[in-house]
């Protein structure tokens, strides 16, 4: 069994707005092994980056509210440590890419300002030996021009060069675990090629292990080794990658697939899984998926199906395979 | 050995070009912009003149500024005092001259503190928001719904009748206006990513506020502040005219022309100068704060 990195069990998040309470996310498992990359797939508003966020404790309380569960990080548990610990562990041994790279970089300072002050509050070094590190993780990233790159604003940089410079910047301090929150969602096709590459190869050098969260199959095939399906906030499946595409348990999961178009298919109109997300206010009881769901059967609405390994590594929750006894 | 040291010398300086190339391309291209902008060449003119004026009275103005003449008094322009004389008899160019002194420090020291104290203010206000948002605010807005001319008469009033105590009030009385519009611009950057970004990678919250937020409101600070520096120099000479701020014979221009109102219909020339270099102060202030803005910001910038 592979040293266990990141251990989530029963993660519950609520948000308390106006409308109501958000079930953001229920009953929430999932493990990150070292050095592996996890793949986190859902549909928009799913609770993947309520998740990731989750685990840094950067859900804004109020209105969000971590309700219940644990998270141990190393060990460690994250949920009980204080404000001093979780500030050392941001950065230093859990980072975070974020969506956009057009935003997650301060208009008003140089790039080189940015990313030296993460190396100089988490390592205590001098000046000199930041803009080293910077210069370093920067051809790292196969940035053309390092020492230039640093000199300049984020808006003189593309965006394929921004989420390279974001992604330098958040290896700079060589952590254990990277979340990245859809970090391709904003590039297109060709820069989205180049950033994995990128990411993978340094994955797999530094040995950081990888939650990667994506709404894009494809990227997931191309990245990860393991697979978590996300609907409404809850896991549906996680699956070796190749067990995912070869043999998808889940109703959801087979949708999802189904809905990738295929370039030797003659088809006019896209497969989609019939209707949208649910509110979460207000989930649908039993499995949250059975108003959507084509192969509903009798207990789907009554009751809350519970993770079956199917095959060694792969679990669903899914009343076709038995559960929820 | 003279040659060798010249040689040490021209090679620091070498030295220093070569390090910082860039600064000094940057300052170069700064001053460019600055000279393709008539209106900011104006401003900055009008500022460096004054700032100029004020530091060298001692040298250029002709007369002592408090030497009282009572033979030569309210003597119209003239060779002998260019800008006339005051009931005194105390030439007035020379009275300008040192008020400008007086004023700009006003105005720099109000600026300093309300600005720098108010624009935390806001930030802390806009970035934490919640409970600690809501009694920073209904304070400043408490200040806010007093006239400020009769807050700040109040302020001065109760620290007792000087300069100093001038600047504590002025600049007390500027606090909400930096610290509501700081507050505002934090509520939008706060939600920027690259300050969820700044707390994934463990920065706090001082160090955000200081870091992220403040220097993001910047331009509009510098707008503001160079707005409301007409304002405070006017208060300030408001504060002199009720005999709160500076005390006579202290040549201060808003002293000068409360003074000189008595007599504007028949000797123009009393409150006219005095006058007329508050209006330029003010209007080169609001000039360069405008450019200023359009240069230094990053995002205009190129």
């Amino acid at each position: 069994m592979e040293e266990i990195l990141l251990d989530i069990s029963g993660l519950s998040v609520r948000f308390f707005t106006y409308q109501g309470i958000v079930k953001a996310l229920e009953d929430v498992n999932l493990i990150v092994s070292k050095g592996e990359i996890l793949g986190l797939v859902g549909e928009t508003g799913c609770g993947k980056s309520v998740l990731a966020r989750s685990v840094l404790r950067l859900i804004a309380d109020p209105p969000g509210k971590i309700s219940g569960g644990k998270i141990f990080f190393k060990g460690e548990d994250i949920l009980g440590a204080s404000k001093r610990r979780l500030r050392s562990i941001r950065g230093n041994e859990i980072s975070m890419i974020f969506q956009e790279p057009m935003s997650s970089l301060n208009p008003v300072f140089r790039v080189g300002n940015q990313m030296m002050e993460v190396v100089m509050l988490h390592q205590r070094v001098g000046r000199g030996e930041a803009r080293r590190v910077c210069v370093d993780m920067l051809s790292q990233v196969k940035m053309p021009d390092p020492d230039a790159v640093l000199s300049k604003y984020p808006h003189e940089l593309s965006g394929g060069m921004r989420q390279r410079a974001m992604i330098a910047m958040e290896l700079s301090c060589r952590p254990d675990l990277l979340i990245a929150d859809e970090p391709t969602t904003a590039l297109d096709v060709t820069v989205q090629a180049q950033v994995l590459t990128i990411l993978e190869e340094l994955t797999r050098q530094t040995g950081v292990s990888v939650l990667f969260i994506s709404h894009d199959l494809g990227v997931i095939a191309q990245i990860c080794e393991r697979v978590a399906v996300m609907y409404a906030g809850r896991i549906v499946e996680i699956s070796p990658v190749r067990k995912l595409f070869s043999n998808p348990g889940h109703p959801y999961s087979r949708g999802l697939l189904k809905a990738v178009p295929q370039v030797d298919e003659e088809r006019e109109t896209l497969n989609v899984v019939p209707g949208v997300v649910p509110g979460l206010i207000h989930p649908p009881g039993g499995c949250r998926f059975h108003p959507r769901c084509e192969e509903m059967w009798e207990p789907c609405s009554r009751i809350v199906p519970h993770p079956v390994e199917i095959e060694p590594g792969h679990q669903v929750a899914c009343h076709l395979w038995g559960s929820g006894k | 050995m003279p040659s060798l040291i010249h040689k040490s010398s021209t090679s620091l300086f070498e030295k220093y070009r070569r390090e910082h190339a860039w600064q000094i391309r940057e300052f170069l291209f700064t001053l460019k912009l600055l000279s393709r902008n008539p209106s900011a060449v104006a401003g900055f003119v009008i500022i460096t003149s004054m700032v100029l004026i004020a530091l060298a009275s001692p040298l250029i103005a002709p007369y002592n500024p408090i030497r009282i003449s009572l033979s030569e008094r309210l003597s119209p322009p003239s060779l002998t005092h260019l800008f006339g004389t005051d009931e005194m008899g105390r030439d007035i160019l020379s009275r300008v001259m040192y008020g400008a002194r007086i004023s700009l420090r006003i105005g720099v020291l109000v600026i300093a503190i309300a600005g720098g104290l108010g624009s935390l203010i806001g930030a802390v206000a806009g970035y934490l928001g919640g409970k600690t948002d809501n009694i920073i605010m209904r304070v400043m807005d408490v200040i806010l719904s007093f006239p400020p001319l009769v807050l700040a008469m109040a302020m001065a009033a109760a620290l007792g009748p000087n300069l100093n105590n001038a600047v504590i009030a002025v600049a007390f009385v500027m606090i909400p206006k930096f610290a509501r519009m700081v507050r505002g611009e934090a509520l939008a950057v706060k939600e920027k990513q690259f300050i969820a970004a700044a707390r994934a990678s463990g920065a706090g919250n001082l160090w955000i506020i200081i870091h992220h937020i403040l220097p993001n409101c910047f331009s509009s600070v510098i707008v503001l502040a160079t707005l409301i520096l007409g304002d405070t120099i006017l208060v300030a000479a408001s504060l002199s005219f009720i005999g709160l701020g500076a005390q006579p014979p202290t040549p201060e221009w808003g002293a000068m022309i409360s003074v000189g109102r008595k007599f504007l219909m028949d000797q123009w020339w009393y409150p006219t100068f005095p006058g007329l270099f508050i209006l330029m102060t003010v209007i080169g202030f609001n000039i360069m704060g405008d450019a200023l803005r359009d240069i230094l910001d990053p995002r205009i910038r190129r």
